[in-house]
């Protein structure tokens, strides 16, 4: 018997394109709002104008004799059969969670909750129809500022509860064993050593991506599917089972195509409940598509925290304590991951330094706004922003370089395995390395000398150079840990690999990728691993009933964790393969050898390709005596470790100290991601990340009027950048394999936005610390920038006016008396 | 009702709409051309861009009644006789989209720049594509993908591609089955 060719060269760290984009290109997709069915109903929801009323009437009459409105319906209409939304991650025994009813019958809690549903035969006239709904309100007080509801008689988010005090969530090293006092630490340093104390606002945020979110439910088979775009199909259908009664066997959940996620698809929400309750109540398949306008004010929002922040050092640059205190705004109700967002920092504070001690507190609070829940990063970056600012501002008061002091304080590569004083074990990186190269693709030398120039020549535009030396923690994540945070699931992944007889291979994995490139960089793994064709390799996901395990896409996680329980799967096929093998080639087992695709005998010329393997399994005329005719194999991979990316971004900003305008000059980083299998998705992911990252620290703000109405509610006001406002990036890696997968693959998904933020800002302050300038509160705008340079009040810390920016000047014609200035959005 | 008759990517189609519906809402809902998105409601994000006469246009931003005797091109008419659009082509070259969902719209728009501009500089690309959202890529590789395509045919919409770029562009299977 002859091998089939061999493979020419590995397809790992191939800069292959996408197997996905043929369809993405030519217009071929599955979004779920493409998705028509036989006799398919649309929905439309009313909304809360509100941020805290009680619902006092609901009068549905004109609605429902609307053109082609099928019925419209209300919370008191359904019993429990809508079922709760859920929080999946109370992060303390006592946590205060109020019930989140998917469309309260009695009160709303925020801006954009919905009160009724209209079904029509059409998109259009439900929306028509859902103006009808009249729906009386009485406006109770709402509690919208997050350090004020805090206080002794501040309004309450929800009444009932007596409080807005969600959760107090504590990591004391001391206490935990795994460092000293902190406030001992700081003690001293205020004696004979350097203390810093900054207060840093992360902004709200909305994770807006592309695609609006849409649910379709078809309710007339024996199974009930549901299509949704969203990144969690698997934790969806466990979600509807536990909460609306019926079976889990009894429920599909698709994902198809998903226009991007960034966390904001990583939720069991409303409208989803909503759409499932009236298909099983009408019979009917029906669809709900939200607008641009819906969701930005209902889907969740992101980050929006105040941290407290004590860092404590010697005399000469080494850190001796941290202490981090933080307000963490939850919106409404505890989302599914909720206050674990925040937690998932905790861990993270202590970066890539060997801090002796360290105390983190977060206090997770209920107020009357949008939900709030993960966005690309979930704490990593509130936590990498906090540190990399301090390390800047530690290194400004010793006047010494930035990079200086944060080498002095870094873990050394030779350290690594290192238990840091958080408790985790960081099993690999080399901070020295990525630093080196980003230091000099950059020509940080250089624009240093070019920065002093122009502040000794008092030139009008200044120059500021930016550090952020960051890690994270991502592949979510051991099961244990999880776990012992009281998480209400594992963190596993589940992948199969099936051997068609054609010599096809087929893929299956419980990640569901929404963008990313999973097919692609999949096949390339699975084509390595059993040397068969990148072409020949198919990847399925997204659909509970071919991927029938999983725990989705988020924390970057599918390839780290998903990608090993796919070598899993590879090998065992390998290894079922070996005795028909020896059996085909009339060998000893043991003497069998597998290698690029071919199973030989040691010491022989003679193989066997492992497609041919196939063919004999699936005819199985001639297996070895009690073989199951199958190569068939599945792996659940639970990581053992958490997984740690580093690297050094670099960012040149320039500041007009003339008019606060802020520009980009250069932004180069070198990220370790351990081994890349390609290249080209890789630097899409950085690149994607980083203008998210660049986006919260110059752009973007979820704002708020003084009544709780979201006034940055549409792509009018809400700032998402452009590529008119964005440069090139000078992005390379270095490779310090990870040590707790077979492939040595570090995450990559978060680790851009999780750094930029905090260069961008860093190289901001530079420029204009010689002016006196400690901080400038994100986003960075001209105006806060401004503040900061002329001593205004504030100095560059003024909250964002809760009022969009008018869109008319007064006094022109043709507007409406008072339309000037108003949020435009409900 | 309002009788319109247009050509869309090659095909005659005479239809009845009402007067307020969108040129987006009828490729979508009426003629099912659902390569064609809607991203927002405020004619920010591009992604419904087709060409309206041979110039992109957001048609979310145009009724469809506008566009009676007119010649209309989405994403799923750009590729002729089986052959990709060499903007399309370049857009997966270098890896210019990510979730896709806003590609339609910056492939059409892509178009338009180049054949206005056949060679742009960086920064006329990027203002070119203003219009246009991505929340995937930062724009890095979109902005790559138009500079790849201006040197490989994108103005005149004839590939000047390799065989490699041709084997490369055969059709694939798609994993994420409905």
């Amino acid at each position: 018997m002859t091998a089939t060719q061999e493979r020419p060269t590995a397809e790992i760290g191939k800069d292959r394109r996408r197997k996905e984009d043929q369809r993405l290109i030519t217009g071929r997709t599955r979004w779920t709002d493409n998705l028509t069915l036989p006799g398919m109903l649309h929905l439309a929801m009313v909304r809360s104008p509100f941020a805290h009323a009680e619902i006092t009437s609901i009068d549905v009459s004109a609605a429902k004799d609307a053109p082609n409105v099928v019925d419209v319906l209300t919370g008191a209409d359904f019993g429990e059969e809508l079922g709760v939304c859920i929080n999946a991650w109370p992060i303390t025994p006592d946590q205060v969670t109020p019930v989140h009813s998917p469309m309260p019958a009695d009160r709303v809690a925020f801006a954009g909750e919905i009160v009724a549903v209209v079904i029509a035969r059409s998109q259009a006239e439900a929306r028509d129809a859902a103006e009808l709904v009249d729906v009386e309100y009485d406006e109770l007080p709402a509690a919208l500022d997050l350090r004020a509801a805090v206080e002794d008689g501040a309004p309450l988010a929800h009444p009932d509860l007596g409080t807005n005090k969600s959760a107090l969530w504590v990591f004391d090293s001391k206490e935990a064993g795994t460092g000293g006092d902190v406030e001992e630490a700081i003690a001293k340093a205020r004696t004979d050593g350097v203390v810093i104390e900054r207060e840093f606002r992360q902004q709200r945020l909305i994770p807006a991506f592309m695609e609006p979110r849409s649910v379709v439910v078809d309710p007339t088979g024996e199974q009930l599917t549901m299509w949704s775009a969203t990144q969690i199909p698997h934790i969806l259908r466990f979600a509807l089972a536990a909460t609306t009664g019926v079976p889990e066997s009894k429920i599909r959940v698709i994902a198809p195509d998903v226009g991007g996620g960034f966390g904001g698809k990583l939720q069991a929400a409303p409208e989803e409940w909503i759409t499932w309750a009236v298909g099983r109540r009408l019979g009917k398949p029906v669809k709900y598509t939200e607008t641009r306008s819906e969701s930005l004010m209902s889907a969740h929002h992101g980050r929006d925290q105040w941290q407290k922040l004590t860092l404590s050092a010697d005399k000469d640059g080494t850190v001796t304590g941290f202490k981090v205190d933080l307000l963490a705004d939850l919106g409404a109700y505890v989302a599914i991951v909720g206050g674990g967002v925040p937690v998932l920092g905790a861990f993270m504070f202590n970066a890539i330094y060997k801090f002796p001690t360290y105390r983190f507190s977060c206090q997770t609070v209920l107020t009357n706004k949008t939900w709030t829940d993960a966005y690309r990063g979930a704490g990593r970056p509130e936590a990498t922003f906090a540190i990399e600012r301090m390390m800047d501002e530690l290194a400004a008061e010793l006047g010494r370089d930035p990079l200086e002091v944060r080498e002095q304080n870094w873990i050394k590569h030779e350290e690594f395995p290192f238990t840091t004083v958080a408790g985790l074990e960081y099993d690999s990186g080399n901070y020295e390395a990525a630093t080196a190269k980003a230091r000099e693709m950059f020509g940080y030398d250089e624009l240093r000398a070019e920065q002093k120039r122009r502040r000794e020549s008092g030139d009008r535009v200044q120059l500021g150079i930016g550090v952020s030396t960051f890690t994270e923690m991502c592949g979510l994540a051991p099961s244990r840990v999880l776990g012992s945070l009281d998480y209400g699931a594992g963190g596993w992944e589940h992948a199969s690999v099936r051997m068609l007889a054609t010599g096809k291979v087929e893929v299956i994995t419980g990640a569901s990728a929404h963008g990313q490139g999973h097919e692609t960089a999949f096949s390339q793994i699975v084509a390595d691993r059993l040397g068969v064709a990148f072409e020949d390799v198919e990847v399925l996901h997204g659909d509970t009933q071919v991927a029938a395990k999983g725990l989705d896409t988020y924390g970057s996680r599918s390839l780290v964790v998903g990608g090993e329980a796919l070598v899993r799967a590879a090998d065992k096929v390998v290894e079922k393969a070996k005795p028909v093998a020896a059996h085909m080639l009339e060998a000893s087992v043991d003497d069998i050898e597998f290698s690029s695709g071919r199973f030989s005998v040691r010491g022989t010329d003679q193989g066997v390709a492992i497609g041919e393997i196939a063919t004999a399994v699936f005819t199985a005329h001639d297996l070895p005596d009690g073989m199951e005719p199958s190569l068939d194999s599945d792996a659940t991979y639970d990581p053992v470790n958490f997984n740690y990316p580093h690297g050094t971004h670099l960012c040149a900003m320039e500041v007009d100290t003339e008019t606060g305008g802020v520009k980009m000059r250069k932004y180069a980083c070198v990220d370790d991601i351990g081994t890349v299998i390609n290249p080209l998705i890789v630097s899409g992911q950085v690149h994607g990340g980083l203008v998210q990252g660049i986006a919260q620290a110059l752009w973007e703000e979820a704002v708020y009027d003084d009544s709780g109405t979201l006034v940055s509610g549409s792509f009018v006001d809400y700032l998402l950048p452009t590529a008119a406002d964005t440069i090139s990036f000078d992005v390379d890696h270095t490779s310090t394999p990870a040590t707790t997968n077979s492939l040595g693959t570090k995450g990559v998904g978060e680790a851009g936005t999780i750094a930029s933020t905090p260069a961008v800002v860093n190289a901001v302050v530079d420029a204009v610390r010689h002016l006196g300038v400690a901080d400038v509160q994100m986003p960075c705008t001209p105006e806060r920038v401004w503040k900061a340079i002329n001593g205004a009040a504030g100095a560059g810390a003024a909250p964002t006016e809760g009022a969009a920016m008018p869109h008319f000047d007064d006094g022109v014609p043709n507007q409406a008396p008072g339309a000037t200035g108003e949020g435009d959005t409900l | 009702m309002t009788r319109i008759s247009l050509t869309v990517d090659g095909r005659k189609v005479v239809d009845d709409v009402e007067p307020r519906m969108l040129l987006v809402q009828y490729l979508r809902e009426k003629l099912g051309k659902t390569g064609t998105v809607v991203g927002c409601d405020t004619s920010n994000c591009g992604a419904c861009t087709v060409h309206l006469d041979g110039t992109s246009v957001k048609s979310c931003n145009v009724l469809a009644v506008q566009a009676e005797g007119s010649e209309v091109t989405t994403i799923e008419g750009l590729a002729q006789d089986g052959q990709l659009h060499p903007v399309q082509e370049a857009f997966r070259e270098c890896h210019g989209l990510q979730c896709g969902y806003c590609t339609p719209g910056m492939i059409m728009q892509s178009v338009d720049l180049l054949k206005e501009n056949p060679s742009p500089t960086e920064e006329e690309i990027r203002l070119g594509l203003e219009g246009n959202l991505c929340r995937c890529t930062g724009y890095h590789n979109i902005v790559k993908a138009v500079q790849y395509a201006a040197e490989h045919g994108g103005s005149t919409g004839v590939s000047a591609a390799t065989p490699a770029d041709v084997e490369a562009s055969e059709p694939q299977e798609t994993g994420a089955h409905v």
